[in-house]
């Protein structure tokens, strides 16, 4: 019986844990929260789990559909992982205190974080009232606390669409949502419910340039942005709030993987997998918002599956043909198809570039090109999926996934 | 209820006033505006301990630094505060900047500054061969240092807290009283009643001064905005990179931190406002594209924070001394750059000043010096091992970024002077000091404080008064 231990208890882990588990190994599943489910235990609004239960719950019980099947898995929350290095995998919690755990196979499954303030470097005041928009999340519905009376949002990521709606429902007024980039990196869905239908303005190809307030938040300025991103002098406007939600965009969280020597994709900022989530270091493997950031949680139980039934059978070592991002598209999951696979199809995850109406995605061997597909509505905030058959995959050099507009 | 000394501000200067009257038999009050020590100048600058070659020979500058300096790594073994001896290089890029470096050069000479050696451009790469090519030479300065001037400021309170030094915050000053056996000192409401007066007082020291009439000097303060990058720009550079001095300032420093970060800055603002801290867009532009001709290849999308701090200026020297109005007020004032690293030699002074001004000062021989600060993440593993035994509070990784644990969140809530805000948190243990700024630690922060302090979550402040992070319970709007 092989042993595979898991980094983390959010969707990606729960999944990957009873596929591990079903495919015969011994796991143990290690969580900093004190619960399980990880960030879906504070999206209490409903929407998951439509492609996989064709129901739209709400993330506790998208998590609840998991945890309820977690039966003969060994189950530590409270811990905190310190370090992986060649299989091995230290960790701490009050209880057991420092421990070391040597396994056949260790899934990375830790997540995401937000883009702060400092890392888009708003000028001005540190007063309080700015928050990321998970942290306010947390706030609203874990602590449940009320964080302001009026609040701006910066970025239209769907984690600030969704607040924008919560502190509606909660009383709050939004005076405004304001995007860097001419369209929204939300999903199509959660600016129509979450703004739209509540006459939250939405003010595209605008930034932030100033936070003002000596304690607590009491304004900011807004500017319009030109092509180049930058604030266009003369157009600043203040619009007076005592809080200000970040939704400006996600990390994948791979400290614990750079320290253990594992390739880094420098588009997605996760690790380099295979298409079974197999990483650069063997018997270490990946799956969700820690590989890429995903929109929809279904996704995210797909890939933990797929690493929990190949950290459980542990994959042979073999010739694999490399993908990558070409003009359009900016990075593709995965990066490398195994020429020999259980399934004979693999699909690739990706993002384009901006927004196209009307288009085709392509993918070529070289000069080659060997599949296009045409698609209507492409846009960054939703991830194009494509099937491609692993066949073709291992008879090419290296594929490049490109997007042409149609002219 | 009478003191022998009342110092005025807990910044850095304050608290190793604090600290060298706390070795002595006196009754000291420290009295601070604000709701902690370190909220001015000690909070927000570029944590250099300077080698004291920028200084005019002869001046309270230069001797004061030299002397801090000297005292300064001794005093942070004592008091377990962060300091590294990492040195620095005074950059040139030109023939006007060598002939400036040769001026600096002899002028460190005559300050005493040990080490100093003129570079040329191979020994200057050698050193940091992330320099800008185009450099010419620079000034080599050994005993240049890093530290943590939050952690040494709290530190020195802490240790002269534990010897009866008496602190009250939130009590800015609103009169002061001469009579015929000193002063009626009147702080957050309270008059109190002392023999000397300190004026520590940072930006604020002429303001304090002229309550006793004074208006020998007039602070003009200026403002320095900073970049704190992430520790994976941390070690790009191995020493303190300055430019050459202009009369500006300093010029743009490059530097790592003793916490790991990259720190870029100062830009130096003049403003009449004591109490803006705003981070320009201005300000960070110049700052980045200054910053850039002597490292060209900081990635700036590692920035982390952005922060701006306040500094003293507006005398050409230190003022160290009692006030010409009366001899029992001590003013520390104008203590800009190198503020930090003189504040040690600076305290001594003002404890030899106190004396001339009457006061004894007996050493007291129970005196407990020294102070440990346990980091759990420094430690090794068979110590993590331990502590957690000991302690499972160590088990519990609060700051998932920096590694700080619930254990040592509780320490600093049980130390001496023990923080009531969540950034009081951050200045004693680093938790949100990572590169997720506290999206993730800061509401388990705020909850472990207001546990601790039995309040409700609404009642606990991010850092000063009004800067309450929640209003109250959900559904309790006004809809």
């Amino acid at each position: 019986m092989r042993n595979v231990t898991i980094i983390g208890a959010g969707p990606a882990g729960l999944a990957a844990a009873i596929a591990a588990r079903d495919a015969g190994a011994h796991v143990l599943l290690l969580e900093r929260a004190k619960e399980l489910g990880g960030i879906l235990n504070q999206c209490i609004h409903n929407g998951f789990g439509l492609y996989r239960f064709r129901e739209e719950l709400t993330g506790p019980e998208y998590a609840g559909r998991f945890i309820d099947g977690l039966h003969d898995i060994d189950i530590r929350t409270d811990t905190m992982v310190l370090e992986i290095s060649s299989g091995s995998v230290t960790a701490v919690n009050p209880k057991d205190g420092l421990f070391t755990v040597t396994s056949d196979a260790v899934i990375l499954a830790m997540g995401c974080r937000e883009r702060t303030c400092g890392a888009i470097g708003v000028p001005g005041d540190r007063p309080a009232g700015v928050f990321t928009a998970g942290a306010a999340q947390r706030y609203m519905n874990i602590e449940g606390l009320r964080i302001g009376k009026r609040a701006v949002i910066l970025g239209s990521g769907d984690i600030g669409l969704i607040m924008a709606r919560r502190m509606t429902l909660e009383g709050a007024e939004v005076a405004a949502c304001v995007e860097l980039m001419p369209y929204s990196s939300g999903l199509n869905r959660n600016i129509v419910q979450c703004l739209h239908d509540f006459d939250i303005p939405l003010y595209l190809s605008h930034t932030v340039t100033r936070i003002i307030g000596r304690s607590r938040l009491e304004a900011v300025e807004v500017a319009e942005v030109g092509p180049d991103r930058k604030p266009v002098p003369g157009t600043e406007f203040r619009i007076d709030c005592d809080t200000l939600l970040l939704s400006v965009g996600l990390i994948p969280e791979n400290e614990l993987t750079r320290a253990a020597g594992i390739a880094i994709d420098p588009h997605t900022n996760g690790p380099v997998v295979y298409d079974d989530m197999e990483t650069t270091q063997k018997g270490v493997y990946a799956c969700g918002n820690v590989v890429q950031v995903h929109d929809l949680v279904d996704f995210v139980s797909d890939e933990g599956e797929r690493a929990g039934r190949a950290a459980a059978s542990g994959q042979p070592e073999g010739a694999y043909t490399e993908v990558q991002p070409g003009s359009g598209v900016g990075y593709v999951v995965p990066q490398r198809i195994r020429h020999e696979g259980a399934e004979d199809t693999v699909t690739l995850f990706f993002r384009v570039r901006k927004p196209c109406r009307k288009g085709s995605l392509v993918v070529y061997d070289g000069e080659r090109e060997v599949l296009r597909k045409k698609r209507l509505y492409m846009t960054p905030g939703e991830m194009e999926k494509l099937p491609i058959s692993r066949e073709l995959a291992s008879t090419a050099e290296t594929l490049t996934v490109t997007m042409e507009e149609d002219t | 209820m009478r003191y022998d000394c009342i110092i005025i501000g807990g910044g850095v200067i304050g608290c190793a006033t604090a600290y060298t009257l706390a070795h002595c038999q006196l009754r000291t009050l420290l009295v601070e505006a604000e709701n902690d020590v370190a909220m001015g100048t000690t909070r927000a600058n570029s944590a250099i301990v300077h080698a004291g070659y920028d200084a005019i020979p002869g001046s309270a500058m230069a001797r004061t630094n030299i002397r801090g300096n000297e005292l300064m790594e001794g005093l942070c073994r004592r008091l377990d505060v962060r300091f590294e001896r990492i040195g620095s290089l005074v950059l040139g890029f030109s023939e006007d900047d060598l002939s400036t470096l040769k001026k600096l050069y002899e002028r460190g000479v005559k300050n005493g500054v040990r080490g100093l050696a003129l570079l040329d451009r191979e020994q200057t790469l050698e050193k940091e061969p992330n320099l800008a090519a185009n450099v010419t030479g620079s000034l080599y300065a050994p005993t240049t240092g890093i530290v943590d001037p939050w952690g040494l400021a709290l530190a020195m309170a802490q240790v002269a807290a534990r010897n009866g030094v008496e602190f009250a915050f939130s009590s800015p000053v609103t009169a002061i009283t001469r009579k015929e056996n000193g002063f009626f000192v009147t702080a957050g409401g309270q008059t109190y009643d002392t023999r000397t007066v300190v004026n520590a007082a940072g930006v604020y020291s002429d303001i304090i001064h002229g309550m006793i009439g004074g208006d020998s000097f007039h602070i003009t303060p200026d403002r320095g905005a900073y970049y704190v990058l992430d520790k994976s720009q941390g070690k790009l550079v191995s020493h303190v990179i300055f430019q050459c001095p202009t009369e500006k300032g300093k010029g743009v420093l490059v530097s790592s931190t003793v916490h790991g970060n990259l720190i870029v800055g100062p830009d130096a603002v003049p403003q009449t406002d004591r109490t803006d801290v705003a981070a320009t867009a201005e300000s960070l532009d110049y700052i980045r594209r200054t910053a850039l001709l002597s490292v060209p290849g900081i990635n700036f999308r590692e920035n982390i924070r952005n922060f701006a701090g306040i500094r003293a200026r507006g005398t050409p020297d230190f003022i160290i001394g009692p006030s010409p109005v009366d001899p029992r007020f001590i003013n520390l004032a104008g203590i800009q750059s190198p503020g930090l690293t003189a504040a040690p030699a600076i305290a001594q002074e003002a404890a030899a000043w106190l004396r001339m001004a009457g006061l004894k000062l007996e050493e007291r021989d129970d005196f407990i010096d020294g102070r440990t600060h346990i980091e759990f993440r420094r430690q090794p593993r068979e110590v993590q091992a331990r502590m957690i035994r000991e302690n499972p509070a160590y088990g519990r990784v609060i700051c998932r970024c920096e590694t700080i644990t619930e254990g040592e969140i509780l320490d600093a809530l049980h130390a001496p002077l023990p923080p009531r805000t969540v950034d009081g948190v951050k200045r004693r243990c680093g938790t949100g000091m990572g590169r997720c700024q506290g999206g993730f630690c800061g509401p388990r922060v705020h909850e472990i404080l207001a546990r601790e302090l039995g309040v409700a979550m609404w009642e606990i402040e991010k850092d000063r008064p009004g800067s309450q992070i929640a209003l109250g319970e959900t559904k309790e709007a006004d809809v």
